[in-house]
């Protein structure tokens, strides 16, 4: 690599945690406390990830924890950050977008970053161990219309909100699957949107089935409680077992349509409503966001609602040696599983015993995950609300008509091939929005591990540059 | 909101009230030629979002309009011509005061008719 344009170079860590989400805030200052000297990456300005994302600094927020579960929990990891960070035991390193890992010698690893969201820079951080806390991104079904301006996902319409105190409408339907729907909706409700309803493809009643695991984790339930009581105090109907089947509009949302769904969410004719909104947020639970493990073939497993995760052990490291996973990665379960995860995996990589109290807890809410996945796992009847000229791909612009073709005519029976044949998934966000979809209209069932080479774009000048040897 | 005598003081919820922002001064893109207001700290997307707008961008295929979706980096669907550089991601860039900001048509390119 020349040393004229290659990119700026860190090292000595022992320790490069990807990710400023719960899960990496908690296993970077617990491995600081541990005396590891740690570098913590993150692709935005900002700590928190996802879940704490909280407004920027110049909005002059003065009650951030009004938008938050458990804000105190972030606070206090973010004290103990700050501590570490002037004492040099950890390094922030915001604005990183990691893009490859690599593992060159048995020093250690390269992590490889663009710099800012316009990525024209580069930079290499070398550490002993990596651990890897990306969290997960949002897993969409497509129906007709869900390409219109003003639908956008539950997880955005939140996210644009904690950071920018903006809406996307005045009147918004949430609708999908799972826990973010009660989460997104109190939030909207709070901040001044009317949410006429939340649509729930399944009708909770997974959740039943173990009282056993519900009952060891009251302070999730407590959370479930309380986003309900702000829906009830705003008059919000909770609709289950429906879906929203169309969005109307033609330079924007202005209705969606609602129809019940069968068990298996195959739409039941007759039963659709129109609703007027001038925006819909959408999702259907979350997907671990996992391709840098995965691109160097760390083993993965299913989670009950057909995602697909990274593989761990106990002590939360995968398949490949000297990286470990925490939070989201390793199935999707909540800011405080992922909490313990990360101070679980902080333990691991310092030689430490693991506490007895945190496996305990670990083990509990990693129950109430499996337990939420299988509640809200997408029926095999949701391509029952597609059209032919529905999109499923939102960057290449492909319908339903050219997939169901590849597949029936040109005889693809796997994601990949259709792939290959109709550009689905070959498109800026490489997937990321159609993939599921694909995956099950290829008639292949379950997705597989995404293999993306580079988990972000990355401009080829860059690459040209000098790329990791591989 | 519409019904005043149910909460007579209440002032109107709104993202800032609830979360008691006192931001900086605002300051102003440029959409289109039109000029947009925006906080500081907010990026391109949420000043357009804050102003009613939805859409910024048309597709290559189809020529429909897309604006913001995912609202963290993974969709692609907010890109934009900003300051002349095209295919930006207005959810992730901040608004910077005269930051200007162009709709930008198919692949971001048509200037160079490519
Ligand atoms: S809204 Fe998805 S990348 Fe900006």
């Amino acid at each position: 690599m020349s040393a004229a344009s290659g990119p700026a170079e860190r090292g000595g860590y022992d320790l490069a945690v990807i990710g400023a989400g719960p899960a990496g805030l908690a296993a970077a200052v617990a491995a600081a406390d541990l005396g590891l000297r740690c570098a913590l990456l993150d692709a935005g300005p900002r700590t928190g990830g996802q879940y704490y994302r909280h407004p920027a600094p110049g909005l002059g927020a003065t009650r951030p924890d009004r938008l938050h579960h458990g804000w105190s929990v972030y606070t206090g990891l973010a004290d103990r950050l700050a501590a570490h960070r002037r004492t040099g035991r950890v390094d922030l390193l915001g604005g990183h977008q990691v893009w490859a890992l690599e593992r060159p010698a048995d020093t250690g690893w390269a992590v490889h970053a663009t710099l800012g969201p316009a990525a024209d820079e580069r930079a290499t951080v070398r550490a002993a161990a990596v651990l890897l806390a990306t969290g997960a991104y949002e897993r969409q079904l497509p129906f007709p219309g869900w390409t219109l301006p003003g639908v956008v996902t539950a997880g955005g319409a939140q996210a644009m909100l904690k950071a920018g105190l903006v809406l996307p409408g005045r009147r918004i339907v949430v609708a999908g699957s799972g826990p973010l729907l009660l989460a997104a909706a109190s939030s909207l409700v709070t901040a001044g949107a009317e949410v006429p309803e939340v649509v729930e493809a399944t009708g909770y009643l997974g959740y039943a089935r173990r009282p056993d695991v519900l009952a060891a984790v009251p302070a999730k339930l407590v959370e479930g409680a309380g986003h309900g009581a702000a829906l009830l105090r705003h008059g919000v109907r909770l609709r289950r077992r429906s879906a929203v089947v169309e969005a109307h509009g033609t330079d924007r949302v202005t209705a969606v349509t609602v129809a019940r769904l069968d068990a298996d969410w195959r739409p039941v004719p007759g039963t659709e409503r129109r609703i007027a909104c001038d925006a819909l947020a959408v999702g259907h639970g979350l997907l671990p966001q996992i391709e840098l493990a995965t691109e160097l073939g760390a083993a993965t497993r299913t989670t009950p609602d057909g995602a697909v995760a990274l593989a761990v052990d106990a002590r939360l490291r995968t398949t490949l040696p000297g990286l470990w996973a925490a939070g989201e990665t390793c199935g999707v379960g909540g800011a405080d599983l992922a909490i313990a995860e990360g101070e679980l995996a902080a333990h691991a990589v310092a030689g430490a015993p693991a506490p007895t109290a945190l496996l305990r807890r670990r083990a509990r809410l990693r129950a109430f995950a499996e337990l939420m996945a299988a509640a809200h796992r997408p029926g095999p009847g949701w391509t029952g609300w597609l059209r032919p000229d529905t999109d499923v791909c939102r960057c290449e612009e492909v319908p339903v008509a050219r997939i169901t073709e590849a597949v029936e005519e040109l005889g693809a029976g796997d994601a990949r091939t259709v792939k290959l044949l109709t550009r689905a998934g070959m498109g800026w966000c490489q997937g990321r929005m159609c993939g599921p979809a694909v995956a099950c209209l290829s008639g292949a069932g379950e997705s597989r591990a995404d293999s993306r080479p580079l988990s972000c774009p990355v401009p080829l000048s860059q690459l040209a540059a000098g790329p990791p040897a591989s | 909101m519409e019904n005043a005598r149910m909460n007579p003081p209440m002032r109107r919820r709104t993202p800032a009230a609830l979360v008691g922002a006192e931001p900086g001064p605002a300051h102003t893109i440029d959409f289109d030629g039109r000029p947009v207001p925006a906080l500081p700290g907010q990026s391109i997307a949420a000043a357009l979002w804050a102003d009613g707008v939805l859409a910024w961008r048309t597709t290559r295929v189809g020529g429909r309009p897309r604006g913001a979706f995912c609202g963290i980096g993974a969709c692609f669907d907010c890109l934009a011509v900003v300051d002349g550089r095209p295919n930006q991601r207005t959810c992730l860039v901040p608004a910077e005061p005269g930051t200007v900001v162009t709709t930008q048509e198919g692949n971001g390119r048509a200037d160079l008719a490519v």
